[in-house]
């Protein structure tokens, strides 16, 4: 394949990742949605959907120009500023259109803007949300995504990140600390048990999520080559074994394994696979699935025992099985599979250096300009809702509408169709 | 011997069963139930649908007291449920005119009592 050339293979298989990747946001809105008290199940997976539209608006804007533009070590330039000359030609270093890049590339940005959400349901106001989401997918998810993938200063020291442990996972999960910070707890948080309303939705939001994630993983490689394989494939084996070492911990814990630890296992499994899908080997990879399992475990076991209301656990899930998965590239990458460099392993201490590097870096940088942009919003409106609403719930709050509408006692006030109206004698 | 029957918002269900626990009134049942007082109509909107929501979601505590704790269950629920907004609910206190334990076969006094121990 000749440099400069589009392959209609990539390109096929890039239209059908991206495509994918879209489906998380409301996978993810699925899965929040289930771990939240009915009242709350609307205004959660909006969340997820407010993402879809404000996030694709700033990522085709400006975000896309930050990340991907060449342009100094820290952040890119603004010559893509309103996809201006992106366009059919292929992106340098893949064979397919850049303009298709652009498009895979937003559906990352969206889904991690939805990530952050999740420290932050039950409480926040929505207006605030959408325009903390817009400033953080161009000031926090472009500038990461540039030091990794857009020539960025980590880029151009080594730094191996496949498919978004900094930008992606380490990025939401310390953003999600600040924001849980900054917005401060449910009223009742440690007063009263808070549950989970659907599990079934968590499950099914989970297995749509892995689903997803083979398009995540598997288009990271910007097309059908060795490293899109490979990370495909670890796609499937890095979350198997969590799944599995989350059973065998919940069974020592509890004696009992549990539907909502299952469902968490797929989404720390894939998570810890995603910076090194096509780095390390099947054989590491599954080591990976169990030692990534351990970390998250204990962060949620331990989490609701503090004051930090950090709700759906974003940080143990991605924060810190994102760390793990960036650590483990730096350890055991080999060079006959990654095509790039090896880690410590395997005789190159400079790469662990540097993923070391990228994983102080990442989620300093994130937790700091979350909780900056939150309190600037703060400023100027009120980031959260009433304890009085807050009791009633935000679906109705928030949005008028509930989920579980019952219908009865609801009197028609007007409809689309003129409807004739019974004439009192 | 009385029934005392206390129809509060869901959202302080909560706050009631930890008021009630405090003064040691033992034995409830709950149930949700729907019901119109005088709060403000709720407007949700479903597409060119628009409809006032004239029921709202209750909670309903009965509690059957020996006489001596009518009181003690009276203030417990209004500590509970009251927000001072339109819509906390009321309490009815009702004559109770036989109370059987299905275990033992008590009745009355006895059956109202908690158990010690």
């Amino acid at each position: 394949m000749t440099p400069g050339s589009v392959s209609a293979g990539d390109t096929a298989w890039m239209l059908v990742a991206t495509a994918l990747v879209l489906m998380m946001t409301p996978a993810l809105g699925l899965f929040y949605s289930g771990l939240v008290r009915a009242k709350n199940t609307l205004n959660t997976f909006m969340m997820s959907i407010g993402a879809l539209g404000v996030v694709t608006v700033s990522w085709a804007v400006v975000g896309y120009s930050i990340a991907f533009d060449r342009g100094g070590g820290l952040i890119g330039g603004l010559h893509y500023a309103f996809l201006h000359g992106v366009t059919f030609a292929p992106r340098a270093g893949t064979h397919i259109p850049q303009l298709l890049f652009m498009a895979f590339e937003a559906t990352f940005c969206i889904v991690t803007a939805a990530l952050v959400s999740g420290a932050v349901v039950e409480r926040m106001r929505f207006a605030p949300l959408l325009v903390f989401m817009v400033a953080w997918s161009i000031l926090v998810y472009a500038v990461l995504a540039h030091w990794v993938w857009g020539g960025g200063w980590l880029a151009s020291h080594g730094t191996l990140d496949f498919a978004g442990g900094v930008p992606v996972e380490m990025a939401s999960g310390f953003s999600a600390f600040a924001a849980a910070t900054v917005v401060g707890a449910r009223k009742d948080y440690g007063r009263q048990a808070l549950l989970p309303h659907n599990a079934v939705y968590v499950l099914l939001g989970a297995g749509l999520l892995w689903f997803g994630w083979f398009g995540f993983n598997g288009g990271s490689g910007y097309g059908t080559g060795h490293p899109s394989v490979l990370a495909f494939v670890n796609t499937l084996l890095t979350p198997a074994c969590t799944l599995v070492v989350w059973f065998v911990l919940d069974l020592v814990r509890d004696r009992k394994v549990t539907a909502i630890g299952a469902a968490t296992a797929i989404v720390v499994g894939c998570v810890g696979i995603t910076p090194a899908a096509g780095y390390i080997s099947p054989t590491w990879a599954m080591g990976l699935g169990v030692i990534a399992a351990l970390p998250s475990y204990a962060a949620i076991m331990w989490r609701p025992r503090t004051r930090l209301d950090e709700t759906l656990d974003v940080l143990a899930a991605h924060g810190l099985a994102g760390l793990t998965g960036i650590l483990c590239v730096g350890l055991v990458a080999q060079r006959a599979w990654s095509g790039r460099a090896s880690g410590l392993l395997y005789g190159d201490a400079h790469q662990f250096a540097w993923q070391a590097i990228a994983a102080l870096a990442g989620p300093a940088y994130a937790f700091a300009a979350t909780f900056v942009i939150l309190k600037l919003i703060g400023l100027v409106m009120p980031l959260r809702a009433t304890p009085h609403e807050e009791a009633l719930g935000m679906d109705v709050v928030q949005h008028g509408e509930e989920a579980y509408t019952s219908a009865e006692g609801a009197i028609l006030i007007s409809s689309e169709f003129d409807v004739a109206r019974p004439v009192r004698p | 011997m009385k029934l005392v029957i206390g129809i509060v918002r869901p959202e302080r269900a909560n706050d009631v069963l930890e008021a009630l626990y405090r003064a040691e009134v033992r034995g409830v049942s709950i149930s949700r139930v729907q019901g119109h007082g005088g709060e403000l109509d709720r407007v949700e909107t479903y597409r060119g649908t628009r409809v006032k929501m004239e029921l709202s979601e209750k909670v309903r505590f009965e509690i059957a007291v020996s006489d001596s704790f009518v009181g003690p269950t009276i203030d417990a629920i209004c500590e509970g449920a009251r927000t001072g907004e339109v819509g906390d609910g009321k309490i009815f206190v009702v004559e109770l005119e036989q109370a059987v334990r299905i275990r033992t076969g008590e009745t009355d006094r006895g059956a109202v009592t908690p158990v010690e121990g």
